[in-house]
């Protein structure tokens, strides 16, 4: 359950989070396509230390860096398949430029990873939904996307119930071999489908009851607005982003390399 | 303020109800007949698969338009015939409490919770805030606005869904065991809640509930229901009175279970605790 | 049977569930556990059969930590007894259901057959034998779950609020039933803020508020003490509010149970008239 902790949205006040979250979108894009867009490790590095601040700002760096964390596995393996097949196809020897080449693969994924954190820990799934709305997907979509992460922790605090009672009756969910582990997960899972199923008729009997789907055109009174705030964050993104083909067109970037020691 | 007039004239009228769910063999009420009077507080109990939860649901319409089956006899709400009305019509004359706080409230903050329904109803901007404002207010609960609704108490989270159907200004409050996952604090502050409701809007309240206890000072009229009919019904004190009342496993509050078992107990009931010490002082 | 010392207990989300609590709970003893939504109670019955452990103190099951132990080596003598059936129930059958403690712990199969039809017998659930779980009603489900833990016949019995969502002729069943496996030997521990239902089982009552053991003591005594009472988000039994209001007539305060509050009436109207 420690996977969602990442990307849970905490309710605080910043100048991060009242941003619009489809101009968060944007940024977040828009450090999705500079990543892309660069393959040195020196403009990467930048990247990734520029959302410095914005974490800062958010007061999310605690939840931020936990997200980081998390990505650590992925980030190792990224580097090291870089790094063999690097290795393999330079005639197996451990140049600096596959070197180099493996870390800057590795801190494109990083800055990925941190910049579409940022995004989900300062946007509130509400938001979110009025935004997917507000993009002219289907209200239905919007609502379900909505709930879906509101169900989240409650899925989780059950689903941490039902092994507690099965642990309670002697499972041992870490015993036997490959097969017999996988069907030690089912006292776990047939309760949990079962009561999925029972809440979402509940959910829907709750719904039909507040008149879900009674009008065609519902109101939306928390409909999101762009603010000045939002105009200027998404005048200095598109600057950055144009500036940035401007560089990568016709500017030379220092190449930084890793120095690498012979092995003998 | 809004308010319904009290007068004597019935707002649900049911007449030779019967209702089996799709696929089972089973009827789950048989031939109910009730009338309710406009501005009553009405106590529904009974051991549970009764039919309590399943009358309730043909008195907002989601029997039969949610869950289907084979549906005899009618009801009528505020003059609506359920058969011919749909739910979503129905919910602005009858308001549903769910037993279970967690899975009526959708939304991700108590505030949009209550605008819920008055969106999907496309009422102005201007109206839901106004109704807004008045549901947190007359709930009580203007300080938890903002908060998302798994960071607050089970008490305070069937407060909000209480507060959202309140916002649809319904003449008719149905709640369904609201209480059942409270402590005993949390529910006796509930039911506060929900007489205050039945006092000083005149709001119609059907409760289901287990916890006569705590209800029978506040609730003008018991209805016990046994096998899908409706077996005893009349004011508290008759009602509790009734031996049958105690054979078919109703919760009757201690105090008259303690009147009916004394050895020689005085003619009249002792209802309340007020009753048992004048009695004991007379003698 | 189970001391608690000093165990003090942090949820990774950071709620702090228990500070130094402890307790001793001996063999055969009919104890419940009361307080709030949140007060910490099922955190601390969590501790008895391992599913946490302390994060300080200790907790120790007959002589043994719970540390050296797993759950379900110590499941074996603690049986433990969740508030919603539905969280457990999975299997084709009601004899299934039962059969699957027995099965994790290794009985063998004329025992399990035994042992199944015994906690069939003791519940009155042997008509639905050969039926799915799902198809019965919540009580029945109830039943179900409770024989499935008892079936292993565990010297410790822990049910948690085993009274939410239960009706009057339900609980005076359970009631029964509590009472009769506490007469057997069996450690009864209950967890619940259901104080009518206490108040007519008379067990010791141990009083817990955020995180804290408040008070530990005979029923008579914590049930009509207002102060904790209030302190702990119960209401006085009715039986006590009622005697409370007669204490000028010269009856006792300390009286929760119909049976007791009857005979001191009865007595009280003979030697008037």
């Amino acid at each position: 359950m420690k996977a969602f902790e990442g990307l849970r949205f905490k309710r605080t006040s910043s100048f991060i989070h009242q941003l619009d979250p489809r101009v968060k979108f944007v940024l977040s894009c828009v450090v999705f396509i500079l990543a892309i867009m660069f393959t040195e490790l020196l403009p990467l590095t930048i990247l990734l230390s520029v959302q410095l601040p914005l974490v800062y700002l958010a007061h999310v760096h605690k939840e931020w860096l936990s997200s980081l964390r998390s990505s650590l596995i992925l980030a190792t393996m990224i580097f090291l398949t870089n790094l063999i097949v690097g290795y393999v196809s330079s005639e197996f020897q451990l140049t600096s430029s596959v070197l180099t080449y493996s870390s800057s693969m590795t801190l494109r994924f990083v800055t990925l990873v941190a910049s579409f954190s940022i995004f989900f820990l300062t946007t509130s799934p509400d938001d979110l939904g009025l935004a997917l709305e507000q993009s002219h997907f289907p209200y239905e979509f919007a609502f379900a996307f909505t709930t879906a992460v509101r169900f989240v922790p409650v899925l989780a605090n059950e689903a941490q119930m039902i092994i507690d009672a099965q642990k309670s009756r002697g499972l041992e969910l870490e015993k036997g071999n490959f097969l017999k582990r996988i069907r030690n997960y089912l006292p776990i899972l047939i309760p949990l489908i079962v009561n999925a199923i029972r809440r979402s008729l509940e959910l829907a009997e709750a719904m039909e009851s507040r008149a879900f789907g009674a009008k065609e055109h519902r109101t939306n009174l928390f409909a999101l607005k762009i603010k000045m705030n939002d105009v200027l964050v998404l005048i200095v993104t598109l600057t950055i982003l144009a500036f940035s083909i401007y560089i990568r067109l016709y500017v030379q970037i220092p190449i930084v390399e890793i120095p690498t020691f012979q092995i003998t | 303020m809004w308010r319904v007039e009290k007068m004597v004239s019935p707002i649900i009228e049911i007449d030779g109800l019967s209702y089996t769910y799709p696929g089972a063999k089973k009827q789950s009420l048989s031939n109910v007949t009730l009338s309710i009077d406009k501005g009553d507080f009405v106590t529904l109990t009974g051991t549970s698969g009764c039919g309590k939860t399943t009358l309730c649901r043909c008195l907002n319409g989601l029997i039969p338009h949610f869950y289907g089956g084979e549906i005899k006899g009618d009801v009528v709400v505020s003059n609506l015939n359920v058969r011919d009305h749909a739910i979503s019509e129905l919910a602005q004359q009858v308001g549903f409490v769910f037993q279970n706080p967690e899975n009526q409230l959708f939304a991700l903050s108590v505030e949009r919770e209550i605008v819920f329904g008055l969106e999907n109803l496309a009422l102005p901007p201007d109206e839901i805030r106004e109704r807004l404002e008045w549901a947190l207010k007359t709930i009580g609960i203007e300080a938890l606005r903002e908060r998302s609704p798994y960071e607050i108490s089970g008490g305070q989270q069937q407060r909000v869904a209480i507060a959202s159907v309140l916002a649809m200004k319904p003449e008719i409050l149905i709640l369904d065991e609201p209480t059942s996952s409270l402590d005993p604090q949390a529910a006796k502050n509930l039911f506060q809640v929900i007489s205050k409701l039945n006092k000083t809007l005149g709001l119609t309240i059907i409760l289901v509930e287990h916890r006569l206890d705590l209800l029978s000072t506040l609730t003008d009229r018991v209805i016990i229901m046994d096998g899908g009919s409706l077996r005893i019904e009349g004011n508290p004190r008759e009602v509790f009175s009734s031996m049958s009342a105690k054979l078919m496993g109703i919760g009757i509050p201690k105090i008259v279970r303690l009147y009916q078992e004394l050895e020689s107990p005085p003619e009249k009931l002792l209802f309340s605790i007020e009753d048992f010490v004048g009695y004991l002082k007379r003698i | 049977m189970i001391k608690v010392e000093n165990v003090s207990f942090t949820y990774p989300s950071g709620v702090n569930a228990l500070k130094s609590v402890s307790i001793e709970i001996s063999d055969g003893e009919f104890v419940a556990i009361m307080g709030e939504n949140g007060a910490g109670k099922t955190t601390l019955v969590k501790q008895f059969n391992g599913l946490l452990k302390p994060g300080e103190g200790d907790v120790y099951v007959d002589g043994r930590n719970t540390r050296d132990l797993s759950v379900a080596e110590l499941s074996k003598d603690v049986g433990l007894v969740f508030q919603n059936a539905d969280h457990q129930l999975f299997c084709e059958t009601v004899e299934d259901e039962i059969a699957f403690g027995l099965r994790n712990f290794g009985f063998s199969n004329r025992v399990n057959k035994k042992r199944v039809k015994w906690a069939l017998t003791l519940l009155d659930l042997q008509e639905y034998r050969k039926i799915s779980p799902f198809m019965l009603s919540g009580g029945e489900r109830k039943r179900v779950a409770l024989a499935s833990v008892l079936a292993w016949k565990p010297r410790v019995i822990i049910l948690d609020e085993p009274t939410v969502g239960q009706d009057q002729s339900q609980k005076e069943r359970l009631l029964q039933f509590v009472r009769q496996l506490n007469t057997q030997g069996n450690t009864v521990i209950l967890v619940t803020h259901d104080i009518e239902f206490v108040a007519e089982c008379d067990p010791r009552v141990v009083l817990m508020s955020h995180g804290r053991i408040v008070a530990d003591g005979p029923a008579k005594k914590i049930l009509t003490n207002p102060k904790l009472i209030k302190k702990t988000s119960l209401i006085l039994p009715q039986i006590t509010q009622l005697f409370f209001k007669l204490a000028d007539l010269g009856f006792p305060k300390d009286v929760i149970s119909i049976c007791e509050a009857k005979k001191l009436i009865n007595d009280f109207v003979a030697r008037r008239s």
